[in-house]
């Protein structure tokens, strides 16, 4: 275990090694109290045509808490994410089974409006995605498409609001109707975090959303994350064991669509309770 | 360990294929554009007779009379852009139905029955859809539908004096009737190049805007079409510019009146269509051929700025 943390922070020779097991990301020590269950995934079972993506997942996804799914590619842990908001449905191969309740309400059955899910919980992506127009269209598209504001003047503060959550206000507010193709990379990624927020999402979905971000810019969106799990619930789809530790506070481990493990974050990573998750995380996984 | 010793290398030398293989693309890329280019000089050499008679006025001339050898090329060009751009009015919504169909809403099985279907349009020849157009569409335009819309469009104030929109004698025969072949064999051409422009929308972006709530409406007006604007622009102009080339079904079908239309309904003629119908007759030397050529050099100017115009949208997204 201690191996594992070290290895991943990259510590450099200088420093004494570790002897006791890496002390949690303050993160992670202030939210100790577990947070009241905001989506209940209840045996879930995914396929893309004959092939069985997902085998009776079971979780608990808390409220004002970020949440990471973890495991190698092709685990399943992308097609459960799609499952929460019903990406899914825009596959026409793929068929999702069970019963995803959130607030009391199964939001996986048929006769709910995928459309009106989609607006409760946003989703950001592995690459940023702006829509080619301008960075305040970009924010507007959701209020607009839904219809979510009064006045002119009411947009106007919506944007800026969700700007500023997304901590990008600052960088773009002289330019709000140039293109967000313009943006940087990281910009960019905040940019579609803005956007999803300007529809006061109850859940925020991340699909790897620092993959193809550098250091710094990944560094940003991690401390967005962080803020944003005041007011929102984020579930966190990622390949670094680094990212999951440092803005996690929960952790669920798969492997070949079936959930292994999940827990508390600090847990997960310093004691694990089966052999798998501890292989994986310490990079033993074969 | 020692690594194996390389052999020497030599200086520069010459591949005697190489370079013949180089030489020969060369040669191929000059056959093109000199074929364009003699085209053009020898239709501006031929047609250089109507220019001087007529000075720059042949261009906007309305009359056109053999007898009297007083030739204006106006009906023509206008009867060439009037059916062309009704042709792509009446297409164009189609074929970006067909293509949004295809990509987006078509169940798998359908999709490569129907996109063989479009192609095989595209495969029927141009007399074909003139000999259909002559004896099955005519003949239906005559009896129902040009008595309907003047009954219907009477109301519409005439343009001018001249100018009476749908009010014409029903003759089957017409600008419209042209119209309507053209806009069904223009139509595979829009409908399979929006699809693949359609199909190179990258998914992240339409996903992005599934995300947020967006119905397959609002994500395809919204954000698809806004990101390939240029593109399918691109390709509403490449059909245009086989709308007004294409010859042989119009022929059959725009009733060959060279004179200025006084309806959208009346006989008309485009520039491809006077010069098919007129070239038999046209005596080497004279100032009917002269004109005929002349009329060819506008038409080809036309269509070569068109496709200009749609080439530099279609590039323009691909570098965005």
């Amino acid at each position: 275990m201690v191996a594992a943390m070290t290895t991943d922070t990259q510590q450099p020779a200088a420093r004494t090694p570790r002897t006791t097991p890496m002390a949690a990301p303050t993160v992670t020590a202030t939210n100790a109290t577990a947070k009241p269950t905001r989506i209940r995934l209840e045996h879930i079972n995914a396929f893309y045509g004959q092939k069985q993506a997902l085998f009776d997942v079971n979780l608990d996804i808390p409220d004002n808490t970020v949440t990471a799914f973890i495991g190698a590619s092709g685990c399943g842990k992308s097609t459960l994410l799609r499952c929460l908001n019903r990406m899914n449905d825009t596959i026409p191969s793929a068929r999702v089974e069970g019963a995803i309740r959130m607030d009391g309400t199964d939001i996986n059955s048929p006769e709910i409006d995928p459309v009106q899910v989609r607006t409760r919980i946003g989703m950001v992506f592995q690459k940023p995605n702006p829509f080619p127009m301008s960075i305040y269209d970009n924010i507007a598209y959701g209020p607009r498409t839904h219809k979510l504001y009064g006045s002119k003047a009411d947009l106007d503060e919506l944007v800026e609001k969700s700007l500023r959550r997304a901590a990008l206000w600052d960088e773009v507010k002289d330019r709000l109707n140039k293109s967000g193709l313009g943006l940087s990379g990281g910009q960019q990624q905040r940019l579609v975090i803005a956007r999803t927020l300007a529809v006061s999402p109850a859940v925020i979905l991340m699909d790897e959303p620092c993959s193809a971000l550098d250091p710094i810019a990944t560094a940003h969106i991690e401390a967005l994350i962080d803020q944003l799990r005041e007011h929102t619930c984020i579930v966190i789809v990622t390949h670094s064991m680094a990212q999951a530790a440092r803005v996690s506070q929960r952790t669920a481990f798969f492997h070949m669509g079936k959930l292994i493990e999940s827990g508390p974050t600090d847990q997960i990573f310093t004691m694990p309770k089966l052999d798998q998750t501890q292989d994986y995380i310490t990079g033993r996984f074969g | 360990m020692n690594t194996p010793a390389t052999p020497a290398i030599g200086t520069r030398k010459i591949h005697p294929a190489d370079t013949t293989f180089r030489l020969s693309l060369h040669a191929a890329g000059a056959v093109v554009v000199i074929v364009l280019l003699s085209i053009l000089a020898i239709m501006f050499m031929g047609g250089k007779l109507a220019f001087d008679t007529f000075g720059l006025g042949f261009i906007w001339g309305t009359e056109w009379n053999p007898v009297t050898q007083i030739y204006g090329a106006l009906p023509a060009i206008t009867g060439t852009l009037v059916t062309a751009i009704l042709a792509l009015c009446i297409a164009w919504p189609i074929g970006f139905g067909i293509a949004f169909f295809l990509t987006e809403t078509c169940p798998e099985k359908l999709r490569t029955p129907l996109g063989v279907a479009i192609e095989l349009l595209a495969a029927v020849p141009s007399i074909v859809y003139g000999m259909w157009g002559f004896f099955v569409l005519a003949p239906f335009m005559s009896e129902y539908v040009q008595p309907w819309l003047t009954s219907t469009f009477i109301w519409i104030p005439p343009i001018g004096d001249s100018f009476f929109w749908f009010t014409a004698p029903p003759i089957g025969v017409g600008m419209l009737t042209a119209a309507l072949i053209l806009a069904v064999m223009i139509l595979p051409f829009i409908a399979a190049t929006t699809r693949d422009v359609l199909l190179s929308t990258p998914q992240l972006l339409k996903d992005g805007a599934y995300a947020m709530g967006a119905t397959r409406w609002e994500a395809l007006t919204g954000v698809v079409i806004p990101a390939v604007r240029g593109s399918l622009f691109g390709a509403v102009f490449l059909g245009l510019g086989r709308a007004l080339g294409e010859t042989m079904a119009v022929v059959f079908v725009i009733g060959n009146a060279i004179r200025m239309p006084d309806s959208l309904m009346a006989p008309s003629a485009t520039i491809a269509s006077v010069v098919a119908n007129n070239f038999p007759e046209a005596e080497p030397g004279t100032l009917d051929l002269a004109v005929l050529l002349a009329l060819g050099f506008i038409l080809f100017v036309v269509s070569f700025g068109v496709l200009a115009v749609a080439r530099f949208l279609l590039r323009q997204e691909r570098m965005s």
